[in-house]
């Protein structure tokens, strides 16, 4: 096989690995558009104050340290303890909890009926002020994440495909294992939703809001269990992330990565989102190492995901799995 | 007592459709516009310049051409710092390949470069709407700034990848470059300011105006009374992108004088103009000046409480300073959706009736 081709092979896989991630963060967005509405560019900054939080409990890290010391003039910064990874994961998804709860009392429950660009704005709003808070909480230096996932190259593949091509492929650990969880994740989150007494409530508040109040749903529990569940996703994503690259403040910006993604997929799919994650993930990868590296002078990946879907909603404003727009006057 | 509009009586349309129809507004307005053009100049010192007017005067026009977009023609745009770096680019290869034009032109010409750039950015807006649209004009954002970074004719291929401003002059007087005077920054900044806001406002209120809120209240009920969504749209995308390329052109050349493009004019200028206008007040002129001077001040006065007053570390207080940004955005979209303006018109009307409200 001709070398070039093989490259874009593993290029390509690299690729869908990369799409999986965006596509952890664009689930979670989908699943509070589908319940309540509200596009929500937090969900980045979700992931990153997820992380940030799981990192300072395991290490027994003191919350706000830096502004306690830098009021009353102590020099606390650790407990002293580590925390096993498991305890640590669970009293993270109970913060993301709280803030669920928090978000839609002191928030969201005080913006009903507003357009949604208002809510949208708020959401932006909502992303700086948590952002200042991880940083305020847990300080702003770059963390280690380490939970126990295998990294490193893949070495069963690298000799498989050595054998069968004469070339190895170089496949991380870390992305299999994250692609794993994301599929368990996706197929977790349809059997919640479609076989569990809560799950249904779910999908009827997306389905219409005031029917579902009517037949006697709470509308704030969905509200706040969505939320709860888009922490979590939003754990998952930053515990990815985190141990590819450290917990820093770029893990924020995959968010906006993930805006493209959804635009592909469509706002209310959760199929969408997977698809649209792929597709990005692979097409900026196989374009940055076709195009952008020989004639463009690389870093391509920074726009090619934003300009695709650009050019994919002239022609389809809805996205490839969304509901058809239909506006009246 | 004085705050009425009883007395003053109006004998023609035109007068009956000035901008300030109170004359205690209009003494003020003239008072106010008085002091910055022949008093500020006369006792400004470098630091207020630096820290404070420039910027402000700056932040007002970019935020002018945002609210032009956003809040009279509804178009969520995330592109601002993009079309910024447009015009500070577009300011350099003028200045440095005709050292004998002024900065008059050179600045005016950036803004027309810009709108034409804005206003293929905005062929999409006829297509795609809402947040649909805020993502579309992200693919601006990113590109234009890898663009910047990457042509390196951009740059005049210089080493560094950074642009800085060489020395020009208006009518004699230094503008750019290390030698300029605060006084003439200022100046010079100021008749942009107030020429571009006299338009702004003049614009808003005719008939392109009027075009423009009927595309934002609902555009298909728009085109169905006779508005064309195409030159709606095109025409707020490129005054829009006139006014942030000339605001971008200014930041370049007059106030930091060398610039790295990620840095500068990266996806953060983008939301930080958008808060101004948010917190301003969408569609309203007075609320663009509002939101730039809330947002400059901002920071400036968390430095000088937390780190000259308390003494606290800078890192603290710039997590402090997202932390109140953030916050304040969303009190003031769940408190007053409609911003400083809104409290602005609210005590004005409470004003009127001021000393007997009933």
């Amino acid at each position: 096989m001709p070398d070039t081709l093989l490259f874009s092979m593993e290029v390509a896989l690299n690729g869908l690995m990369a799409g999986v991630m965006y596509a952890l963060v664009a689930l979670g967005f989908v699943l509070i558009f589908k319940a309540s509405g509200i596009f929500n560019y937090a969900q980045g900054v979700m992931a990153l104050f997820a992380a940030m939080t799981l990192v300072g409990i395991q290490n027994g890290q003191v919350p706000f340290a830096h502004l306690i010391n830098a009021i009353f003039g102590t020099k606390i910064h650790h407990f002293g303890w580590q925390v096993p990874a498991l305890l640590a994961i669970l009293l993270t998804v109970l913060v993301m909890a709280v803030f669920a709860w928090a978000v839609n009392r002191f928030v969201f429950s005080k913006l009903v009926n507003q357009e949604p660009i208002i809510l949208f704005m708020a959401t932006i709003g909502l992303a700086f002020f948590l952002e200042g808070v991880a940083d305020l909480m847990w300080g702003s230096e770059i963390k280690t994440l380490d939970v126990g996932l295998p990294q490193g190259i893949n070495t069963w593949i690298d000799e498989t495909t050595l054998n069968a091509f004469g070339y190895g492929f170089f496949i991380d650990n870390l992305d299999i294992v994250a692609t794993i969880i994301a599929a368990l994740l996706v197929v977790g989150l349809v059997l919640f939703s479609q076989y569990t007494k809560q799950g249904r409530a779910l999908r009827a508040v997306a389905d219409d809001h005031q029917a579902a109040l009517s037949v006697g749903i709470s509308l704030n529990f969905i509200w706040v269990l969505v939320w709860s569940i888009a922490g979590f996703v939003a754990l998952v994503a930053g515990i990815m992330w985190g141990a590819k690259s450290g917990v820093q403040f770029s893990l924020s910006l995959i968010a906006l990565k993930a805006l493209p993604v959804l635009m592909l997929g469509g706002f209310t799919s959760i199929p969408g989102a997977i698809v649209g994650g792929l597709i990005i993930g692979v097409g900026e990868k196989l374009f940055e190492f076709l195009i952008g590296q020989p004639y463009l002078g690389g870093a391509t990946e920074n726009w090619f995901a934003y300009v695709l879907a650009l050019l994919f909603l002239v022609f389809r404003p809805q996205g490839l799995f969304g509901e058809k727009i239909i506006e009246r006057v | 007592m004085i705050y009425r509009e009883a007395g003053d009586f109006k004998t023609s349309y035109t007068a009956d459709n000035q901008t300030f129809p109170i004359r205690f507004d209009r003494t003020g307005y003239w008072v106010i516009l008085i002091a910055a053009a022949f008093l500020v100049p006369f006792v400004i010192t470098d630091y207020w310049a630096s820290a404070l007017l420039v910027p402000f005067l700056i932040y007002a026009i970019a935020a002018l051409g945002l609210n032009i977009l956003t809040g009279y023609c509804g178009q969520v745009s995330l592109g601002t710092g993009g079309f910024m770096a447009v015009g500070a680019y577009s300011a350099y290869k003028l200045m440095t390949a005709f050292p004998w034009m002024d900065m008059f032109t050179i600045t005016i010409l950036s803004g027309f470069i810009t709108a034409a750039v804005g206003a293929a950015f905005g062929l999409p807006s006829l297509r795609i709407k809402g947040f649909y649209l805020a993502v579309a004009t992200l693919a601006a954002q990113f590109f234009l700034v890898w663009m910047f970074n990457k042509v390196s004719w951009f740059y005049n291929y210089s080493a560094s990848g950074q642009i800085s401003a060489p020395e020009r002059s208006v009518f004699g007087i230094v503008v750019t470059g290390p030698n300029t005077q605060a006084w003439a920054q200022y100046t010079f900044c100021l008749i942009f300011v107030v020429a571009l806001a006299w338009v702004a406002r003049n614009l808003t209120r005719g008939t392109v105006g009027r075009k423009w809120m009927a595309i934002r209240d609902m555009d298909i009920a728009a085109e169905i009374i006779g508005v064309n969504p195409l030159r709606a749209k095109l025409s707020a995308f490129a005054i829009s992108s006139f006014f942030i390329g000339v605001s971008g052109s200014l930041f370049f050349t007059v106030y930091l004088g060398a610039v790295e493009v990620g840095e500068a004019f990266g996806i953060q200028k983008s939301f930080l103009v958008l808060f101004m206008v948010i917190i301003g007040g969408l569609g309203s002129i007075f609320g663009s000046f509002a939101g730039a001077a809330f947002l400059v001040l901002l920071p400036v006065v968390l430095k000088l409480v937390g780190v000259d007053l308390f003494g606290w570390p800078t890192d603290i207080v710039a997590h402090l300073n997202l932390v109140i940004v953030g916050g304040l955005i969303v009190f003031f979209l769940i408190v007053e959706p409609h911003g400083l303006a809104q409290l602005w018109r609210l005590t004005k009307e409470k004003l009127r009736l001021w000393p007997f409200p009933h």
